[in-house]
């Protein structure tokens, strides 16, 4: 496990970055929420006026006067961008770190596997994001305790689930990617990202492109229809996986097999 | 036993040249030399030795193991310094030399010792903050803490004060008479005539040449340097003229009695004639029409 905390290590200042970040803007959200709620009727029917822009955002189906239809559409913008650009980054750049920094030399010519690297890497990347959802999500939990609000356990759960597992499919997308890369890295990983984000915007808009569901991991963590139906869709998430492993899979092909200059 | 060996051995990054058809044999407990200009393939060879890029066609094994499929067990017994240390950024020396060890499942924390007081190395200092040559010294650790079998060495002395370069071959002449083979790759001629038993000179991706480092600096040139008033005008065999007022310094490998008829024509007030140096035995190697003096 040398490469995994060694791995960790070099992770360990962007992780605290954006794990402070994103619980912070949360738990900022969740302590506005008292004072905002007694305006949130005007608020509501404001955006059920704005048409497709709050079709785009979820706002139409949700009721911004609770705290679960207020936290649903806020942590969709700040932990599922967030945490998506978090673990997008950070698998895009986790394979080809060496070539990037000219390090491949001192760690390939040690007695380590090609495989083991990758094992060791890909570990190091989830438990990155597991280690930063889970913090995420005392801290929101906590402040939605200290506001004095009752906690809607399901609903919240599944939410934070919902984008733990789309992180995890990024993270392998990103990671397989990873694989093909040798020197910029941050460009791929906010590309895919804002690429995918915008799909599920698309798709909320318009009906020609609900396809597009099917494609973007967004979907499947859309706060409204989370909230709404109090489940995952299985489907969704069956064919984000296989995306996922896809990409896991096409890293070890690749990288196993790479010239590494 | 043969400690590197390859046959036919080629690597084409698409379709430019690396390195073609190199054969090349070490032999253990050999400090062998690898001789060549920048571009020559010399690097190419290491990384494809070391598994770093696999070979476009040929065969080599390193300590009688394939490179391919045994590559794992060739890099546990071979410390590698490249021409070029780079390290993770923010990384303290010793964090990086521990790494090292436990990339190799070994405790070498003692020998780390010895080669850094050795080395005048301090290792409670960041690796960013080092200069090149700070850094080579890391990397020489890297390589030896461990005690390799193999040592293979890509110009290993960039960067380093001639003192520390004394010391560093004294440390590798050490390891040499111990029984660890040595294979260094390098464009100065010197490290290679003055450490190494054998040597092999690689121009344009092909070995040209390979033998003793003596038989390699044997020629058929001389190094002439003359003074006086003296006429060499028209002489066949002359390179790497130089002429200064009244004396000329060149290498011959024409026929001596001609020069010397031709230097008894005139007035000769200072005359030596000497094998020349293997560097000057090197540039001729390198000359694209010239080959072998």
């Amino acid at each position: 496990m040398t490469i995994l905390k060694h791995e960790l290590r070099l992770g360990r200042k962007a992780w605290i970055i954006w794990s402070a970040s994103v619980s912070f803007l949360l738990i900022v959200t969740i302590f506005l929420f008292p004072e905002m709620k007694g305006e949130m009727d005007n608020i509501s029917s404001m955006f059920s006026d704005m048409g497709s822009f709050s079709a785009a955002f979820g706002m139409d189906k949700m009721n911004f006067g609770t705290l679960i239809g207020y936290y649903a559409v806020e942590c969709g913008n700040v932990l599922g961008l967030g945490g998506a650009f978090f673990a997008s980054l950070c698998a895009a750049a986790i394979l080809c770190r060496e070539e990037k920094e000219r390090t491949a030399e001192f760690l390939l010519t040690h007695p380590v596997s090609r495989v083991r690297i990758i094992s060791e890497k890909l570990m190091a990347v989830l438990i990155q994001v597991l280690a930063m959802n889970l913090i995420v999500y005392v801290l929101c939990i906590g402040s939605m305790a200290a506001v004095g609000e009752s906690i809607p356990w399901k609903e919240v759960s599944l939410l934070h689930l919902a984008f733990l597992i789309m992180q995890i499919e990024l993270c392998g997308i990103c990671f397989g990617i990873s694989a093909f890369m040798r020197k910029g890295s941050i460009g791929v990983g906010l590309g895919i990202t804002f690429i995918l984000y915008f799909m599920n915007l698309i798709s909320n808009i318009t009906e020609k492109a609900k396809g597009l569901k099917y494609i973007t991991p967004f979907a499947y963590c859309d706060g409204s229809t989370v909230v709404t139906d109090l489940k995952l869709d299985a489907a969704k998430i069956a064919i984000g996986m296989t995306f996922c492993a896809a990409g896991i899979a096409v890293a070890y092909l690749k990288y196993t097999k790479k010239d590494i200059r | 036993m043969q400690v590197i060996k390859t046959e036919n051995l080629t690597k084409y990054y698409g379709k430019a040249r690396g390195i073609i058809a190199l054969d090349l044999s070490v032999q253990q407990g050999e400090c062998f030399g690898f001789i060549g200009p920048n571009g020559a393939g010399k690097s190419t060879t290491i990384r494809t030795l070391l598994g770093l890029i696999s070979p476009t066609s040929g065969t080599a094994s390193v300590l009688g193991k394939n490179i391919i499929t045994e590559k794992q067990d060739i890099l546990r017994e071979t410390g590698y310094l490249p021409s070029e240390a780079v390290f993770y950024s923010g990384m303290r020396v010793k964090d990086i030399l521990r790494l090292s060890a436990d990339l190799r499942g070994k405790d070498c924390s003692k020998e780390a010792a010895v080669l850094c007081e050795r080395l005048d190395l301090d290792t409670s200092r960041k690796a960013d903050e080092l200069s090149f040559g700070n850094r080579k010294k890391v990397a020489i650790v890297c390589a030896l803490q461990s005690n390799p079998q193999l040592l293979i060495l890509d110009e290993p002395t960039g960067g380093l004060d001639p003192l520390m370069q004394h010391e560093f071959f004294e440390i590798i002449r050490e390891r040499n008479k111990n029984g660890t083979t040595v294979f260094i790759s390098s464009h100065i001629l010197s490290e290679v005539q003055n450490n190494c038993t054998r040597a092999a000179v690689i121009r344009e991706g092909r070995i040209i040449a390979c033998d003793n480092v003596d038989a390699l600096g044997r020629s058929n040139a001389k190094r002439v340097s003359v003074s006086g008033e003296i006429d060499i005008s028209g002489l066949d065999g002359i390179k790497d003229l130089s002429t200064a007022e009244r004396s000329f310094s060149f290498l011959y490998s024409g026929d001596m009695n001609t020069l010397l008829q031709r230097l008894s024509q005139g007035k000769v007030s200072d005359l030596s004639i000497s094998e020349p140096d293997l560097e000057e035995i090197f540039l001729h190697y390198y000359e694209k029409k010239g080959g072998a003096v």
